[in-house]
């Protein structure tokens, strides 16, 4: 052990240093985080409610429910209780429910597809999508959200629970283009087809998990 | 935070131009490449994210400049970091509150701000060295070319691409978007062409330098 050249740094200045750095940056940080949260948490509901707007058009107010094998039960934070499935209430002026909205996600061309579809009770249908994210191919996957014909499919997509609340009566699916002869399938865009089967896949799973245990309580979501 | 200048730490107009031109991080120095060629698939992208970094280099050479007599050299590293990694996570929660949009379309861009080596590059070079104004100028200098950089890029990409620029269309309905111009290697191909048109430029006064 020779003995130090030149005059060393003591520990207990290093570990100062340190903690009073990260003491003032934690102080900034939850400073930020406490100031941004209610504009952060407004963002947020103006952008659901937009979208839930866009896929039941009419739809006034919007509330957070889950579906669980329980029942129905509102939802405050973002916790879903296990088993069970998050979905949107929406309601129009008059405070009638419209329609339920629900987020399905499928593995699409370049990365997982979601996206928003409404339900509407009247007629077990799907009455509308809106593409929340994905990363598909521009000008190839992204026609999912501007392809009329293909939009087409999901005016009235049909989505009826079967008799014993455990399935849907007929599985969503996507066929090769020009080929639907029935109204749960989805026609596929031409080219387009691994994007468009992302859809009908993802909204398959989250109907089949959602509506067999939504459709017996949905009487319960009347104000 | 008037410090005494001393003969080295004069301010000239090279302290702000260094970044801009003679060592632009996007075109000379070739920095920070990973947002450079992933978030300029539109102007407002790229212009978003260079004032995202900027605002970071910025806040983070100032406070680094500041301590820089007392923080001991055996740990300035570390101290550096959770100052650049307190002022990301500022901009992330600041680019949530003005827009969620915004904040998608740069994804995990934002937290990799920590570590785009311009920063720490900045902090360890110049701002550890360096009084306070002089730090804050050379970032700044900095930050803008870095900013001009993504921009150059980012509008190429959305004129070329996409047929926009900031959303609005140029060319009317008929033009066909060279869609690979806003794809991964459209990123590459215009950062290709925007080194080789600034080592052009660059390269008629280095010639009387024998270089």
């Amino acid at each position: 052990m020779s003995a130090p050249e030149q005059s060393q740094t003591p520990a207990s200045k290093m570990i100062l240093t340190m903690g009073v750095v990260a003491c003032v940056c934690g102080v900034l940080i939850v400073g930020a985080f406490q100031s941004t949260q209610e504009a952060i948490a407004e963002n947020k509901r103006i952008v659901l409610e937009r979208a839930v707007f866009k896929v039941l058009p009419g739809a006034a107010t919007v509330r957070k429910y889950a579906a669980t094998p329980a029942g129905i039960q509102p939802l405050t934070g973002d916790a879903v209780p296990e088993g069970g499935v998050k979905f949107y209430a929406a309601y129009d002026q008059s405070g009638g429910l419209k329609g339920i909205a629900a987020e399905a996600a499928g593995k699409g061309y370049a990365d997982t597809v979601r996206v928003l579809y409404g339900y509407e009770a009247k007629c077990q249908c799907i009455v509308g999508i809106s593409v929340v994210s994905m990363r598909e191919t521009p000008g190839i996957g992204d026609k999912i959200i501007t392809d009329q014909a293909f939009l087409k499919n999901f005016e009235a997509l049909d989505v009826r629970v079967n008799p014993e609340m455990t399935a849907l009566a007929n599985a969503v699916k996507t066929v090769k283009h020009g080929s639907k002869s029935n109204a749960w399938q989805i026609d596929a865009i031409a080219g387009a087809t691994v994007t468009s089967k992302a859809v009908g896949r993802g909204i398959n799973d989250s109907a089949q998990a959602l509506l067999p245990k939504l459709v017996a309580h949905i009487g319960e979501l009347q104000p | 935070m008037s410090l005494p200048e001393q003969a080295d730490d004069s301010i000239t107009l090279d302290t702000f131009l260094e970044g801009v031109w003679r060592q632009n991080p996007v075109f000379v120095m070739v920095l920070g490449m990973c947002p450079t060629l992933a978030v300029t698939v539109s102007a407002i992208n790229a212009l978003s994210m260079g004032v995202a970094t900027t605002f970071v280099l910025v806040s983070s050479c100032l406070l680094i400049s500041m301590i820089r007599n007392l923080v001991p050299k055996e740990v300035r590293i570390a101290t550096y970091i959770v100052i650049i990694a307190t002022f990301v996570t500022l901009v992330d929660y600041l680019i949530q509150a003005v827009s969620l949009k915004l904040y998608e379309a740069l994804g995990a861009f934002i937290q990799l701000i920590v570590v785009n080596c311009i920063i720490l590059g900045r902090a360890e070079a110049h701002a550890s060295k360096h009084p306070p104004l002089k730090s804050v100028i050379n970032a700044l200098g900095m930050g803008v070319g870095f900013t001009i950089g993504l921009f150059a890029l980012g509008g190429t990409r959305e004129i070329l691409g996409a047929g926009n620029l900031f959303g609005i269309s140029l060319f009317g309905e008929h033009f066909q978007p060279w869609v690979v111009m806003v794809l991964p290697p459209g990123g590459f191909f215009v950062l290709g062409g925007w080194l080789l048109l600034f080592a052009l430029l660059r390269s008629k006064p280095a010639t009387e330098g024998g270089h």
